[in-house]
C-alpha cells in the first residue's frame, strides 16, 4: 500500500480503538506504529507525547501529526491527522443523529441525567489528577486558584487566561524569583 | 435567497473560527476544550451547557479522542439547527477540521525544530504558567458542571430551602467518588462503565 492511504488507515484504526483520548491512546499507539509499522521509535513515541501535551490541542492529533510528518513531511502529517479523526466524525454524527431523535423521550432524559451526575465526578477526578502535575510551589498554586476563581466568576474568554498565564510563566521563571 | 446564503456561509465559517480558536488556546488535551465550549455556548446561543455536559460523557464513552468527540458533536448539534441533515453533517466536518488546524500547523513548525523547542528556556517557563492556568480553566468549568447538576439554583429565587440540592444526583456523585477513588475493585475501570450505570440509575430513579 502507498503511504498516504497507509497512514490514513492506521491511524483511523488507532482512533477507532482510543476510548477518551490522551492517555488511552498510548498503549495502542505502541503496537500499531512502533511494532507493527516501525515508524517511530519508542522513545520518540514518548518524545511525540510530552510535545503534544504541551503544545495546544488534542495530544492525539498532536502525536498523530507528528508521526506522519516524520515519515512523509506535511502531507504525511495531514493524512495521519485526517486519520484520527475520520472514525469520530462518522461515529459521533450517527450517535448525534440518534440522541437528537430520540431527545424528546423522558427515560432518554432521565438516563442523561445520571449521566451528568457522573460526568461531575470525572471531572473532579480529571482535576485532581491535573492538580498533582501542574501545581508544583507557591506561584504555581496562586495561578491556579486566581485562575479558576476569575475563570467562574466572570465570562471572559478562556483565551485571556492562557495568554496571561504564559506571560507570567516565563516572568515568574526569568525575572529572578526564587522557586519557593 | 443570496441572503440566506451568505447567512449560512457566515456561521460555518463562525463555526471554523471559534473551533481553531480552541484548538490554538485549549492546552493540555480533551478536557482542556471544556471551558471553551462553554464559553462558546454563552457566547454563540448555538448549544446550551447542558448540551456540552451530555457531550462530555458521549465524548469520553466513544471510540477517538474526546476533544475531537467533543467539537463534532457541537458542530453537528449546531448544523442541525441550521437545518437538516446534511448542515448537520457539513456542522460536524467544520468544527472538527477547526480545531484540529492550529494543532497541524504547530505541531508541522515545531518538528522542524523538535530539540531546541522542548530544551528552550521561555517555551518552558511559559508552560510551567501555563499548566496550572489550564487546570485553573477545567477546576472552573468543574464546579459549574456540578452546580448546574447536583442543585437546584432557580429554587433559590424563593429563598433558600432544602428544594436547593438535588438529592438524588448528590448520593449518586458520593457512590461514584467512593467507586472511583477508594475502592480497590472498581477505581481501575474504564469511565464508560460509570457512565452506563449512572444512565441506568438515572432512568430507574427519575433523574
Amino acid at each position: 500500500m502507498s503511504i498516504y492511504p497507509d497512514l490514513f488507515l492506521t491511524f483511523a484504526k488507532v482512533g477507532v480503538m482510543t476510548f477518551g483520548g490522551g492517555y488511552a491512546m498510548l498503549p495502542i499507539l505502541q503496537r500499531e506504529v512502533v511494532d507493527n509499522k516501525g515508524w517511530a521509535t519508542e522513545e520518540e513515541l514518548m518524545d511525540y507525547f510530552a510535545i503534544g501535551q504541551c503544545t495546544p490541542g488534542v495530544i492525539a492529533v498532536n502525536t498523530a501529526t507528528f508521526i506522519g510528518q516524520k515519515r512523509k513531511g506535511i502531507m504525511g502529517g495531514i493524512c495521519a491527522t485526517l486519520g484520527v479523526v475520520f472514525p469520530s466524525l462518522i461515529i459521533i454524527s450517527l450517535l448525534a443523529g440518534v440522541i437528537t431523535a430520540f431527545s424528546h423521550l423522558a427515560w432518554v432524559n432521565h438516563a442523561f441525567g445520571g449521566i451528568r451526575v457522573c460526568v461531575c465526578i470525572l471531572i473532579l477526578n480529571a482535576v485532581v489528577k491535573l492538580l498533582k502535575k501542574s501545581v508544583i510551589d507557591a506561584p504555581t498554586a496562586v495561578l491556579f486558584a486566581v485562575v479558576a476563581l476569575c475563570a467562574y466568576f466572570t465570562s471572559l474568554s478562556p483565551v485571556w487566561f492562557v495568554l496571561a498565564a504564559a506571560a507570567a510563566g516565563i516572568i515568574l521563571k526569568n525575572m529572578g524569583v526564587k522557586k519557593v | 435567497m443570496t441572503s440566506i446564503l451568505s447567512v449560512r456561509i457566515m456561521l460555518f465559517l463562525r463555526l471554523f473560527y471559534e473551533f481553531f480558536k480552541t484548538g490554538l488556546f485549549a492546552v493540555g488535551g480533551g478536557m482542556a476544550t471544556i471551558p471553551f465550549l462553554y464559553n462558546m455556548a454563552d457566547n454563540t446561543g448555538w448549544f446550551t451547557r447542558m448540551d456540552v455536559d451530555n457531550m462530555i460523557a458521549v465524548g469520553e464513552s466513544t471510540p477517538g479522542p474526546i476533544g475531537v468527540n467533543m467539537a463534532t458533536y457541537v458542530g453537528y448539534i449546531t448544523g442541525a439547527n441550521e437545518g437538516g441533515l446534511p448542515f448537520a453533517i457539513l456542522g460536524a466536518v467544520v468544527a472538527t477540521l477547526g480545531l484540529v488546524t492550529p494543532s497541524v500547523i504547530v505541531i508541522l513548525i515545531i518538528a522542524s525544530f523538535l530539540k531546541s523547542f522542548r530544551n528552550n528556556r521561555y517555551v518552558e517557563s511559559a508552560f510551567y504558567g501555563l499548566r496550572p492556568a489550564s487546570t485553573g480553566l477545567i477546576a472552573a468549568a468543574g464546579l459549574s458542571v456540578i452546580v448546574s447538576n447536583l442543585f437546584f439554583a432557580e429554587t433559590l429565587a424563593e429563598g433558600f430551602s432544602m428544594a436547593f440540592f438535588n438529592w438524588k444526583g448528590i448520593v449518586l456523585a458520593a457512590v461514584l467518588w467512593v467507586l472511583t477513588n477508594k475502592v480497590k475493585q472498581t477505581k481501575k475501570l474504564h469511565p464508560i462503565i460509570f457512565i452506563g450505570a449512572s444512565a441506568v440509575v438515572g432512568i430507574v430513579l427519575g433523574m
